[in-house]
């Protein structure tokens, strides 16, 4: 067994928070400098010029990307043979509070009904996996509620098929418009189970941009999603153009015979995740 | 950049009659930011007929709920939150006498109507640019409501705030005309 301190896990996820939000992905720019270049509209290219100018202020690590700091989504890979000495979802949640003070982050988190702010931006959304090995892998996305709020759940028939996933992506990229504050990033879960399919379609988001699916199927699949979304014409923050996502990732899982879930979960161009391996 | 107008606040009648969508405009002089509470409270104010307690005459509301402030700094990120939420209330803002906000995404119900009827516009700054846009922020304070906290009304004083005309007072609504001109599907 290796063990790990849970004050050495607080101090990742606190770096990990400020990190994401002020240092924008270099997969990510690079896409906005190709979208910038692609983009017919002459309103949508000054948006995107204006977003690439924002990100590189950002990155002098003043003012975050964005004032929606997000809910801290936390993605841990547990090793099976390493043990924390402490409790995990305390020191994530300790690493978030810390992270979102010192980092001047916006505290978004509150009750859902009173809607009192927690304060500290806790609790963190936590997705724990076991996973072969002796390290832990820490993976901070911080989401923005504008972009989260454009989150689709549909529980297809077996016979609506893989043209029913992109009728069904499509559409929830018009119905989304500028809400997520486009160019967005699109993750499809394909499959699994209610649950399921909407939490592969958020780690769907954490792809680099570029990369491709495996299976060859599914890349095609990807590559057909993105140039579709492009066509419908929502473009940067809705108002009209060719670019309306910089890259649409697709995730799959078994289901049961008798059912076919599908899950969007729209991430804004503001895309942030950094990870960690300790 | 493409090309640009300037506009002053406070705005008049002929300012927003000039401008159309797509119009890139740097805002200079002083805006006033409130959010859901804070209209809420101002339409109290209107429906009771009382006066609100500092003048919207020709001025815009941004609906914006910025990050924290670093110290040494006039404020943090400060980019614009979602307008729809604030439809049911625009109208009667723009009645009192605002000129338009500022916000993001497209703004429905009555608001179209009420931007021809009373001359106002509605710009957008662009989602996720909130640090951008916070340089052009040059002072932030507290103008009513405090116990509001993070949605207390505010002035910001601004110097070539970036904005893009998204709705105007000619019945123009770029979301729409936007994307059916790039829609190919
Ligand atoms: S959707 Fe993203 S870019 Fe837009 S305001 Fe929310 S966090 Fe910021």
């Amino acid at each position: 067994m290796r063990q790990i301190d849970a004050a050495k896990i607080t101090e990742t996820v606190k770096k990990l928070c400020i990190d994401a939000n002020y240092y924008l992905g270099k997969d990510v720019m690079d896409a906005l400098e190709a979208a910038h270049k692609k983009e017919e509209s002459p309103v949508g290219k000054e948006i995107i010029s204006q977003i690439l100018e924002n990100d590189k202020i950002a990155a002098e690590g003043v003012f975050p990307m964005c004032q929606d700091t997000g809910a801290a989504v936390v993605f841990v890979e547990q090793g099976a043979f390493v043990f924390v000495n402490g409790n995990l979802t305390e020191a994530i949640n300790e690493g978030v509070r810390q992270g979102y003070k010192e980092g001047y982050l916006r505290k978004s988190m509150c009750d859902p009904i009173t809607r009192k702010n927690t304060g500290d931006n806790t609790p963190a959304i936590i997705h724990l996996d076991i996973v072969p090995g002796d390290k832990l892998k820490i993976i901070v996305a911080p989401k923005g509620g504008g972009s989260e709020n454009m989150s689709f759940v549909k529980m297809m028939k077996p016979a609506d098929g893989i043209e029913g996933v992109k009728d069904f992506v499509i559409e929830s990229v018009k119905k989304a418009g500028s809400n997520p504050c486009p160019p967005i990033i699109v993750g499809v879960g394909i499959g699994g189970i209610f649950e399921k399919c909407a939490q592969i379609a958020k780690k769907a988001l954490l792809r680099t941009i570029g990369s491709k699916h495996p299976d060859p199927f599914y890349a095609d699949l990807e590559a057909e999603l993105l140039e579709k979304v492009n066509m419908t014409g929502v473009g940067p923050q809705g108002l009209g153009g060719t670019v309306t996502a910089l890259a649409v990732f697709v995730e799959v899982h078994p289901c049961h015979i008798a059912s076919f879930p599908s899950a969007v979960n729209i991430n804004c161009h503001a895309a942030r995740h950094k990870e960690a391996v300790i | 950049m493409a090309e640009v107008k300037r506009l002053n606040t406070p705005l008049t009648d002929e300012d927003i009659k000039g401008l159309k969508i797509g119009d890139n405009v740097l805002i200079t002089g002083e805006i006033l930011t409130a959010r859901d509470t804070a209209h809420k409270k101002m339409v109290e104010f209107l429906d009771k007929g009382e006066k609100l307690p500092f003048d919207i005459k020709g001025q815009l509301i941004y609906y914006v709920g910025p990050s924290p402030t670093r110290p040494g700094q006039v404020i943090g990120s400060a980019g614009p939150t979602t307008s729809g939420r604030m439809n049911k209330y625009a109208p009667r803002i723009l009645e009192a006498g605002s000129k338009g906000m500022i916000g993001k995404g497209e703004m429905g119900a009555g608001v179209p109507d009420a931007l021809k009827k009373y001359k106002g516009a509605y710009f957008i700054v662009v989602g996720g640019a909130a640090a951008l846009i916070s340089k052009s922020i040059v002072a932030n304070e507290l103008v009513a409501w405090e116990e509001m906290g993070a949605e207390a009304v505010r002035k910001y004083t601004v110097k070539d705030f970036p904005v893009i005309v998204a709705q105007d007072c000619h019945g123009g609504n770029m979301f729409v005309e936007g994307v059916k001109k790039y829609q190919r599907i």
